[in-house]
């Protein structure tokens, strides 16, 4: 990470929590921040990437706005935050799709539609695209033929998989542990990301807009998380039948794949809509205006991705399959390119700041008695 | 905004921990409940918004506290810090009542945490807030909105104008507004004076002028001062207040925990003029910390520096300001503005007074001493030699004053003539002084605050009912 004047208003703010440590209970942003008493940008990267934004230090902070100190921690964090996906990014200069992220995702979503639409409805005589099929084996394949789903599909979600790794590599060059890392300490951070431990507030959830805590952030993303995940689960089941068993989509309505996926888009559509529902009443106090393109774009991109897949189900056996199946596959088609260069890369970072955190579950901190 | 026309049953004078206590406990006993608040809301809650924990007997472990804190151990401490400076019967009644206020806290949701680190080994003693003082406050004001307490800030009592020992009226200033209303009983919970410079100059002179005041701006003592102008007893030596040893950096307010330094068992402390004036190793720094805002008040222009070398460095928490730091102690004086070869004569004598072949334990009163000095550093003294060399500029920290009001065990002020007022209680700092004359015992204004918030709370709300 570069010095920058971010860095060193991170640092200051750091150095006050380090004087104070009243926080020190609600997440592991504090407890890790106590091991050290001066702090590389790496190690500050690595805090922010720790912490969850649940704001909790926020509202409890005595040197908060309007104190003339002006410490408020979750902003500052999401800031540096983002000034680390720009630096991480794979290649280098893609760095620079985080200014503005809103705006960038949203053009590449536009794009992405267009094509799809303009390319099926090109190459697909008006008849077959808008033709009223059964629902039975092979049907999608008559509107975009299996072998571009297969190559597009690979291609960009392969891209993006490997632009995510090479970005966690460079997150742990510069803001990883000194020491190795044990199956323990792969334990406690993959339960610290599947259960979200450090958005309770140690068991009292967050401030989702005032002094109030509640669990409500936490289901929401625990219902988008996990339904994404069903989502892609329903996806790799799919594969399977297709290439083990020959079983051509589109599915039974009772099979295992349509099954995952319509309780998982069910399920991404709460939670993003209630995500972004937070978001339009939240107390901008401790929020990074700047970030909340970015936020919002892809809370709605993972929201119309899971509609349109919902869409597609109630209308594969009409005269709107074609039209509905481009639109699907153009919000997923954006989906994953802009993958590794949008919000979604906080999961890989955060993961990766958990898992050094585990790693340093067991040093000391200085100071104090 | 509230109808203010009307005449509450209870009205509170304050927004701090005691305040709120008083007001919700009110409420819940079925009273209408004003609270009059002076700071406005993002400064809400007094000196509590700076505090960190509540300090509680308990006879066996709970779900807050480790091991046990018996009522003799708790009075013994007690008692040791005042010198005696107490009310045993008022004392020992606060103590009993710590050990059931959890609950109570917990249903207006406060939350607690485990003690973890920087808190002078507090772990079973005293029950940690989670987020601290200002996440207690916060729950609090939450819980008085619910429960339909009227909560006006920027609003400070003027007057709480006395007849024959009953409150009759209550002049106030509104937002900026003169206004009086009218409540059938009042609670007075607004703190101590320590924020008034010009009080404070009665006593301390133009010294004042260098005081830290840690806490609150508010606490002006405007509740308090026109309390005794109305024949209102008073408790508490009204010189006195207490002062700890902090970075002179901080803040003029509400600089809080964060500009405390604990840099001194483990240095040689000066004056301006370069001259050691006080053993600094002379007991564990838990047990001194409060006497040393005391001694650098006494010192030419209330300053003093605290150096020590890199061996010392890291054995105390960082303060919120980066240490002065140079490679000689010549260089480190200049810096600090002080007569260089002056500072480094001292620090030269000192290191020469150290007798050879003893052992330093930090974790300990390890005797290591010095010979011939005047005064002589009788713990931890070792050499300071090993560059870089890092100085702190220390300043006296006022946390609160300890002149009050006098009260009975029912929260009822007491007026001069021994008699209680008819319909006026305190509680919080305004009476700390009748249990804590003097010294202090880490969380115990929590204490105070939360057990005669809930008395005043309830007797006012009784009264009021009848």
């Amino acid at each position: 990470m570069q010095e920058t004047e971010l860095i060193e208003r991170a640092r200051h703010e750091v150095e006050v929590c380090n004087a104070c440590r009243y926080c020190e209970g609600f997440c592991a942003v504090f407890p890790a921040l106590e091991l050290r008493r001066e702090y590389t940008a790496g190690d500050l990267s690595y805090l922010a990437n720790l912490c969850h934004g649940c704001r909790g230090c926020y509202y409890a902070c005595q040197y908060a706005p309007p104190h003339e100190w002006g410490i408020n921690i979750p902003k500052v964090m999401a800031e540096v935050r983002q000034q680390s996906y720009t630096e991480y990014a794979w290649p280098k200069g893609m760095g620079s799709l985080f200014e503005r992220n809103g705006t960038i995702v949203s053009g590449v979503i536009v794009a992405s539609i267009s094509i799809v639409l303009i390319l099926s409805m090109l190459l697909v005589s008006p008849e077959n695209f808008w033709k009223a099929r059964p629902a039975e084996a092979g049907s999608f394949y008559a509107v975009i033929p299996l072998i571009v789903m297969q190559v597009v599909g690979v291609a960009s979600f392969g891209f993006a998989l490997v632009a995510m790794w090479m970005g966690a590599r460079n997150f742990w060059k510069d803001a990883g542990p000194e020491g190795g890392v044990g199956p323990v300490a792969l334990g406690i951070a993959l339960w610290d990301v599947l259960t979200l431990k450090n958005l309770g507030g140690n068991g009292n959830g967050c401030n989702d807009n005032s002094e109030a805590f509640s669990m409500r952030r936490r289901m929401l993303h625990h219902a988008m998380f996990y339904g994404f995940m069903l989502c892609f689960a329903a996806t790799t089941v799919g594969f399977f039948y297709h290439t083990l068993f020959g079983w051509h989509a589109p599915y039974d309505y009772l099979s295992v794949p349509v099954v995952l996926g319509t309780v998982g888009g069910v399920m991404l559509m709460i939670g993003t809509l209630g995500l972004f529902a937070m978001k339009l009443m939240e107390d901008p106090g401790p929020v990074s205006r700047k970030l909340l393109g970015g936020d919002v774009a892809m809370l709605l991109l993972l929201a119309l991705s899971s509609l349109t897949g919902l869409v597609l189900l109630a209308v594969r056996s009409t005269g709107a399959m074609g039209l509905a199946l481009a639109i699907h596959l153009g919000f997923i088609l954006a989906l994953f390119l802009v993958l590794p260069y949008s919000k979604m890369v906080h999961g890989v970072y955060r993961s990766a700041a958990l898992l050094r955190r585990a790693a340093e579950r067991n040093m000391k901190p200085l100071g104090g008695e | 905004m509230p109808d203010l026309r009307q005449t509450y049953d209870v009205l509170v004078a304050g927004g701090g921990n005691a305040a709120l206590c008083a007001a919700i406990t009110a409420r819940q006993a079925g009273a209408s409940v004003l609270l009059l608040e002076s700071a406005p809301k993002a400064f809400r809650g007094g000196n509590s918004r700076h505090t960190r924990n509540l300090r509680a007997m308990h006879d066996k472990p709970n779900d807050v506290l480790i091991e046990a804190y018996h009522e003799d151990e708790y009075w013994d401490d007690l008692l040791r810090v005042t010198g005696g400076n107490t009310d045993e019967a008022l004392a020992r009644m606060t103590i009993r009542a710590s050990s059931g206020v959890f609950g109570w806290m917990q249903a207006c949701g406060v939350r607690f945490q485990p003690s973890l680190t920087g808190t002078l080994n507090l772990g079973r003693t005293n029950a940690f807030f989670l987020g601290g003082g200002k996440a207690l406050v916060n729950a609090y004001y939450l819980t008085a909105e619910r429960l339909g307490v009227d909560i006006i800030y920027d609003t400070e009592v003027l007057s709480l104008n006395m007849d024959d020992g009953f409150v009759r009226t209550v002049d106030i200033t509104l937002r900026g507004f003169p206004e009086t209303v009218q409540a059938r009983c009042v609670v007075a919970s607004a703190g101590g004076f320590q924020a008034n410079l010009d009080w404070m100059r009665q006593y301390w002179g133009d010294a004042v002028d260098n005081f830290v005041i840690r806490g609150t701006p508010f606490n002006r003592g405007r509740v308090l001062k026109n309390l005794l102008d109305q024949g209102v007893g008073a408790i508490g030596d009204p010189t006195q207040c207490h002062a700890v040893a902090l970075d002179a950096r901080a803040p003029k307010f509400d600089g809080g925990i964060t500009t405390r330094l604990d840099s001194v068992p483990y240095s040689v402390v000066v004056n301006q003029n370069g001259d050691r004036f006080y053993d600094e190793g002379e007991d564990v720094w838990p047990k001194r910390y409060a006497i040393w805002g005391r001694l650098i008040a006494q010192q030419p222009g209330q300053i003093a520096y605290s150096i020590c070398d890199s061996k010392a460095f890291r054995l105390f928490m960082p303060s919120v300001y980066p240490a002065y730091k140079a490679d000689t102690i010549e260089e480190l004086a200049i810096r600090m503005k002080l007569d260089p070869m002056k500072v480094r004569q001292t620090v030269e004598e000192y290191n020469a007074a150290i007798p050879p072949g003893q052992s330093f334990d930090n974790l300990k009163l390890d005797g290591n001493h010095t010979v011939g000095l005047t005064p002589n550093k009788t713990n931890w003294a070792r050499s300071v030699d090993k560059g870089p060399f890092y100085g702190y500029p220390l300043r006296p920290g006022i946390t609160f004053t300890y002149l009050g009001v006098r009260v009975n065990e029912k929260a009822q002020v007491i007026m001069d003539n021994g008699q209680p007022a008819g319909n006026l209680f305190a509680s919080g700092e305004i009476m700390a002084g009748n249990i804590l004359g003097k010294g202090y015992l880490a969380g115990f204004g929590m204490t105070i605050g939360t057990v005669f918030g809930r008395i005043a709370g309830q007797e006012a709300a009784n009264r009021a009912r009848n």
